[in-house]
């Protein structure tokens, strides 16, 4: 984190560590109810945070059904439809469980959900891959201003906000704390989603 | 990166290691059932091959069509170069068609690069081979073979590993770009060959030169055979070809000093019983189609990494714009 500029707000924290542990227990029951025992639910992260929410939602599922539950982790970068705006990025890794996705019930799983882009993008690459039975969609926060007709099935926390404002979601795997802090958007606050939207952004 | 890919000496250690952990994740795709991604969709990629070619431009081909872009192939038989049309109109032809981006092989050295240097073309260039200059897909393919074999892991390079380039060096565009690459990887490289298919000025080339290859086998990690270019050849450069492979071909009695876990190249085609014999070239430790299968996963990185993302300010497929400019004059 550089010094934000004299304007924006500095982020505050919405969810502090617990209240992100308690979203994941909760969202890994209400995948259980709803799948009917979680018999055929394969979890699919989308990178880079969504892996880290997928894993730890195994883990819970694991603890909750008893069952190993088949994880995957999902790179969107090629099918991305803002690919044009910035350089070519690096890639991350695409592994799909063994026992592939055919006729399962996917659950993507994601950090923010924004514009509902980086899902599009990743129902696209699953059409490549597979066909599921059904795909659903557990993301931490879904922060609104949706651009494409896509909305989540298990949602951590609704967080209303402002397109002038930032959400950033911190994970002890990579930030080493678990935190969703909500500010003005300033330069090292900007999520991929966010900088992609820019040019629309008023300002 | 840079915009074009001339010459594998363009390449600094971050990029050749960007190219190969991104092909690495791209290899992956063909395990599956649509071998398709949509990124480079609605670019066109023009492969213009002056020289005849299977391996490479059937290999370009495919790694542009998993990658959804339009191709077309324009080969110099049977188009208007055959009729006396020059490189400068072809390119401008191709420019004002809207390519972008060209994978060129030419039979002159550099041809590659006075497109790339041109404003004749606003794409991307890749060089797929230019007489006896470079190939750097070629010496790509060949790093990511050796670095799946000798030092497998993403982000790994080749530190310390010991190769040996063997045959025609003289002739040969593969030699030059992997001398490049394999340097910038870490890797020692030891060229070996009869002095006369040696290059003039060769002791300024980051690497060793020996003449006799049963001294350096016992100690390499990798060896890759070249293949004699006869086609290219205006002069005899050794006495007999029975002399030849004798000397300076690979054979099993020659693999058996090799190290265990070496590997034997080859960046073909091949040409059994001259540079190696037909028991090496079937040995599981020839790597010769896993060469042309990872061919195209890295030639699908480096057009994603050129392709996939923003077209820089000064590549923008804005085509009316320079095609008459006093400087474009050859």
């Amino acid at each position: 984190m550089t010094t934000p500029s004299s304007a924006p707000r500095a982020p505050h924290q919405v969810l502090d560590a617990t209240d992100v542990a308690r979203v994941v227990t909760r969202i890994a029951h209400e995948i259980v109810e709803r799948a009917k025992g979680a018999e055929d639910v394969v979890l699919l992260g989308i990178h880079t945070r969504g892996v880290h929410l997928a894993r730890r939602l195994r883990a819970k599922l694991t603890q909750i059904t008893g069952r190993e539950i088949p994880f995957g982790t999902l790179d969107i970068t090629m099918y991305r439809d803002d690919l044009r705006l910035k350089p070519a990025r690096a890639l991350e890794h695409t592994e799909i469980p063994a026992d592939g996705i055919d006729g399962k019930l996917v659950i993507l799983v994601d950090d923010v959900l924004f514009s509902g882009r980086t899902i599009r993008a990743a129902l696209d690459a699953l059409g490549d891959i597979g066909r599921p039975r059904a795909v659903q969609l557990a993301v931490l926060v879904d922060r609104g201003h949706r651009e494409l007709p896509i909305r989540a099935d298990y949602v951590g926390k609704n967080l209303p906000t402002s397109l002038r404002e930032a959400v950033q979601v911190q994970l002890s795997e990579t930030d080493g704390r678990d935190a969703v802090l909500l500010g003005d958007r300033d330069y090292a606050a900007r999520s991929s989603q966010a900088l992609a939207a820019d040019p629309q952004l008023p300002e | 990166m840079k915009r074009h890919l001339v010459s594998a000496a363009d390449l600094s250690r971050d990029d050749a290691l960007l190219i190969l952990d991104t092909a690495e994740e791209l290899a992956q795709l063909s395990g599956r059932a649509v071998k398709k991604l949509p990124t480079l969709r609605g670019r066109t990629v023009v492969n213009l091959f002056f020289e005849d070619s299977t391996r490479t431009k059937t290999s370009f081909e495919v790694a542009e069509k998993r990658l959804s872009a339009d191709v077309i192939n324009f080969s110099a038989k049977g188009s208007s170069v055959s009729k006396g049309e020059s490189l400068k109109d072809t390119a401008l032809t191709l420019q004002a068609m809207g390519a972008d981006a060209v994978v060129i092989r030419h039979h002159a050295s550099g041809a590659a690069a006075r497109l790339a240097g041109s404003d004749w073309l606003h794409g991307s260039v890749i060089n797929a081979g230019d007489g006896t200059h470079e190939h750097p897909t070629q010496a790509l393919l060949d790093a990511f073979t050796m670095r799946r074999h000798l030092n497998p892991g993403l982000g790994r390079d080749l530190a310390g590993r010991k190769i040996a380039i063997v045959g025609d060096i003289l002739h040969s565009r593969v030699a030059r770009s992997n001398v490049h690459l394999l340097t910038t990887l870490g890797a020692e490289v030891t060229f070996v060959a009869p002095p006369t298919l040696l290059p003039i000025g060769i002791d300024t080339w980051p690497c060793q030169v020996s003449y006799d290859l049963d001294a350096v086998l016992p100690k390499v990690d990798a060896v890759m055979m070249l293949r004699v270019q006869r086609e290219r050849m205006n002069a005899a450069f050794f006495p007999t070809e029975r002399e030849y492979s004798r000397r300076y071909g690979l054979d099993g009695l020659r693999l058996a000093t090799m190290p265990e876990h070496a590997i034997v190249m080859h960046p073909g085609p091949m040409v059994r019983g001259m540079e190696i014999t037909a028991d090496v070239a079937d040995s599981p430790r020839c790597t010769v189609v896993e060469q042309v299968a990872n061919g195209v996963s890295v030639r699908m990185a480096v057009l994603y990494l050129l392709l996939g993302g923003a077209v820089f300010a000064d590549g923008s497929a804005d085509s009316a714009r320079t095609t008459d400019t006093p400087e474009a004059a050859q």
